[in-house]
């Protein structure tokens, strides 16, 4: 605020001041932005608006695009395969949730100082540091039918072994549990840096009061973790909407299409073999765009206002 | 072209002259083709035969990964068109064609009698009365299976005729006792499920029916579609169970196993059937048994091809490298290496594989025609949908209903 009574003053005293000079100030942040914001431009706004420009369009990537106004998003709704996506969608965000409470669990598990407790910090951790795809070929193999783990137990147990990649009842959920393994560990390395941060004082103060357990960890502890807790809910969100990797490795979208989620049902038609119907293609991104704006302006409003009360 | 030369020799020094002059009188043939390494090693073979025969013609091959392909072509074929490219036959080139990306190259079928030696695939290579392309392999598929699994279930083994589709029933029946699958297939990526479907198609109703089907002429919800699926539905409690979770290596590693008894299979799957321990003692072939009798026998042998694109710089050698690979001397050649079966009815097949000698005899006495692959035969679209289909049918054969209408649904929408 006092930035601009200094700016003010040379124009007084100078009348013949540069245009730089005059406005340094005001143009210097728009000037540091201007990397930044140009790439933004390029790579993410002109293609959204691209793609939602496309989506009106029958266009199979090669020959003449044809004008199809909102027939693309009409067929949509009466597409029982976007339904399936959408459906599933909603269970990987409902059930992806579980990352964070399960996260928080590990957290305060492994925050105790136990001789040798960075090594098993490092073994929770692990999922997370390798790849989307090896934790799907892992878990496929894992419920392979005839030599996985899991089917071989399940055998064991009841006689008849579950091939969840092949039952479309279960697939998704099979799919989930792949996801959730790295996405826990995700959420957990978030609240262990959160519990770093937690004041003993408070922590004394209640004990002084009694508390302990559940009724500590309850209105001492998770309040702390506030910030700690909004990441998590943020790229868990955003983990669950954008499941592409896991779906694509695991089962490709079947048994006969049931384990899809939107961004794979949007890759499929648009860019798979059997696919190239951009415009269609473009038009389930577009709704999974809404869908994430959504939770990305319930965020941001979010931010915005806690930054505002705070400072 | 001169022109050119003369610049490029005043441009570069002296002591590149030699050099530059030698490459300059040669014309370059660029080709862009997704082989695996055996085919690719073949195809180098015959293009130093090529240009030992034609010394002013430089072949220049770009490899592509096999999938990467499909999705490559799309793009140098408007931005940097090669001389020539493989793809494939049937309605698989259809968009290419109807987009003008591929070269009419009836003239090139005309002056070399190729309507006639190739005559075979003429018909998948056809669009509008005109020819696009060169066919130079395909394989058959069939009946693969295993004489110990029948061994084992105590089933008398197939003649040489195979067997009539009540006895394959029958025997599926005796299989499933001895806790076998009659049947094996891995549906994860779809399209084994799609070689049951067409030899079921087929059989039942006749490749003229066949191809107005893929060709998006007749209802899915007609009665001889349900026919089709009444006569499949005898054999889905025999398919092994998890089929939609496995891969076709999988699968094959069952019937390697003995843990299964057939797979309705493309031939390129011998290799590892081999692979797995298997050997011509074992391992046998027999054509998919007739079901409704009478119908001219049908087949299923997916052609692999190469054509000109559009924006070709060097036509004329491209059309001279055509004829050449329709020859029967270079189709005889590149298909002993790979193990597959040459278009050409003149070439010859390697007499020591049994699986090549009953292919090609099974293939070259197919009244009926010749089918190239539900997912060529039909536009791609409505093959990945179809292709789901039946594989939900293999899993929940109850749902047939409402297959059957997705499938019209998808019909209606795609064949405009």
């Amino acid at each position: 605020m006092s930035g601009s009574a200094t700016a003010v003053m040379p124009v007084v005293s100078a009348p013949r001041t540069s245009y730089w000079k005059r406005n340094q100030r005001k143009l210097a942040p728009w000037l540091f932005l201007a990397p930044g914001l140009l790439m933004f431009l390029i790579y993410v706004i002109w293609p959204i608006g691209n793609s939602i420009w496309l989506s009106f369009f029958d266009w199979d990537g090669l020959g003449e695009k044809t004008w199809l106004g909102l027939d693309n998003y009409a067929e949509l709704m009466d597409d029982e395969n976007f339904y399936i996506s959408l459906k599933n969608n909603v269970i990987w965000l409902v059930l992806f949730m579980l990352a964070v409470p399960a996260g928080l669990f590990i957290a305060i598990f492994l925050n105790q100082t136990v001789t040798g407790i960075r090594i098993y910090k490092s073994l929770f951790f692990f999922p997370f540091v390798i790849s989307q795809v090896v934790v799907g070929l892992i878990f496929s193999w894992f419920y392979a039918p005839n030599f996985g783990l899991l089917f071989k137990l399940i055998e064991w147990v009841t006689g008849t072994g579950i091939a969840f990649l092949a039952d479309p009842d279960y697939v998704t959920y099979a799919l989930v549990a792949a996801g959730l393994w790295p996405q826990i560990a995700y959420c957990m390395i978030l609240y262990l840096t959160g519990l770093n941060n937690i004041s003993p004082d408070q922590i004394e103060a209640a004990r002084l009061d009694n508390a302990s357990g559940w009724r500590m960890l309850w209105y001492v502890i998770i309040p702390q973790l506030r910030p700690a807790t909004f990441i998590a809910i943020v790229v868990t969100v955003i983990g669950a909407l954008r499941s592409f990797d896991i779906v694509s490795i695991m089962t490709d979208g079947g048994p006969f299409g049931s384990s899809r989620v939107l961004s794979f049902y949007m890759y499929e038609q648009a860019l798979s073999e059997y696919g190239y119907r951009m415009g269609y293609g473009a038009a389930i991104a577009v709704v999974l765009f809404l869908i994430m704006m959504i939770f990305i302006t319930g965020f941001i409003w979010k931010m915005v206002n806690d930054e505002r009360s705070g400072g | 072209m001169k022109l050119k030369t003369k610049s490029v020799i005043l441009g570069f020094a002296a002591a590149s002259l030699l050099a530059t002059a030698a490459t300059a009188q040669q014309r370059v043939l660029k080709y862009n083709a997704d082989y695996d390494p055996i085919p690719l090693k073949a195809m180098e073979e015959l293009i130093a035969d090529f240009e030992a025969a034609n010394p002013d013609i430089d072949v220049q091959l770009t490899n592509f990964d096999h999938e990467g392909y499909k999705t490559a072509i799309r793009n140098f074929l408007t931005a940097d068109a090669p001389d020539l490219a493989n793809w494939y036959a049937g309605n698989r080139m259809a968009p290419f064609v109807n987009a003008g990306q591929f070269m009419d190259v009836s003239d090139v079928w005309e002056d070399n009698g190729l309507k006639d030696s190739l005559g075979s695939a003429l018909a998948s290579m056809t669009i509008d009365g005109k020819q696009w392309g060169i066919p130079y392999t395909y394989y058959q598929w069939g009946i693969y299976y295993n004489r110990d699994a029948y061994e084992a279930a105590g089933v008398e083994l197939p003649g040489d005729d195979g067997v009539s589709w009540d006895q394959f029933v029958e025997n599926c029946e005796k299989f499933k006792a001895a806790g076998i699958d009659c049947l094996t297939t891995g549906t994860k990526a779809l399209w084994p499920g799609a070689g049951i479907f067409d030899y079921m198609n087929l059989r039942t109703n006749g490749y003229e029916f066949h191809m107005d089907l893929t060709a998006g002429k007749v209802e899915w919800t007609d009665d001889r579609v349900k026919a089709t699926f009444a006569e499949w539905a005898k054999i889905q409690p025999y398919i092994t169970a998890n089929h939609a979770a496995i891969d076709w290596q999988d699968a094959a590693a069952l019937l390697v196993q003995g843990k299964a008894a057939h797979y309705v299979m493309g031939n390129f799957a011998v290799g590892v059937f081999k692979q797995g321990g298997m050997t011509d003692e074992n391992l046998g072939f027999m054509v998919f048994p007739e079901i409704t009798a009478g119908i001219p026998r049908a087949e299923e042998a997916p052609t692999d091809t190469i054509h000109i694109p559009a924006g070709a710089s060097n036509v004329d050698d491209a059309k001279k490298f055509l004829a050449f690979l329709a020859s029967a001397e270079a189709q005889t050649k590149w298909n002993a290496a790979q193990g597959q079966l040459p278009i050409n009815k003149n070439a010859n097949v390697n007499e020591d594989d049994p699986f090549l000698v009953a292919g090609f005899e099974m293939l070259s006495t197919a009244e009926g025609g010749i089918a190239q692959f539900f997912d060529r035969d039909a536009p791609a679209e409505m093959a990945k949908v179809g292709m789901e289909g039946f594989q939900q049918f293999m899993v929940q054969p109850d749902q047939l209903d409402n297959i059957l209408e997705r499938l019209e649904k998808a019909r209606q929408r795609i064949y405009k």
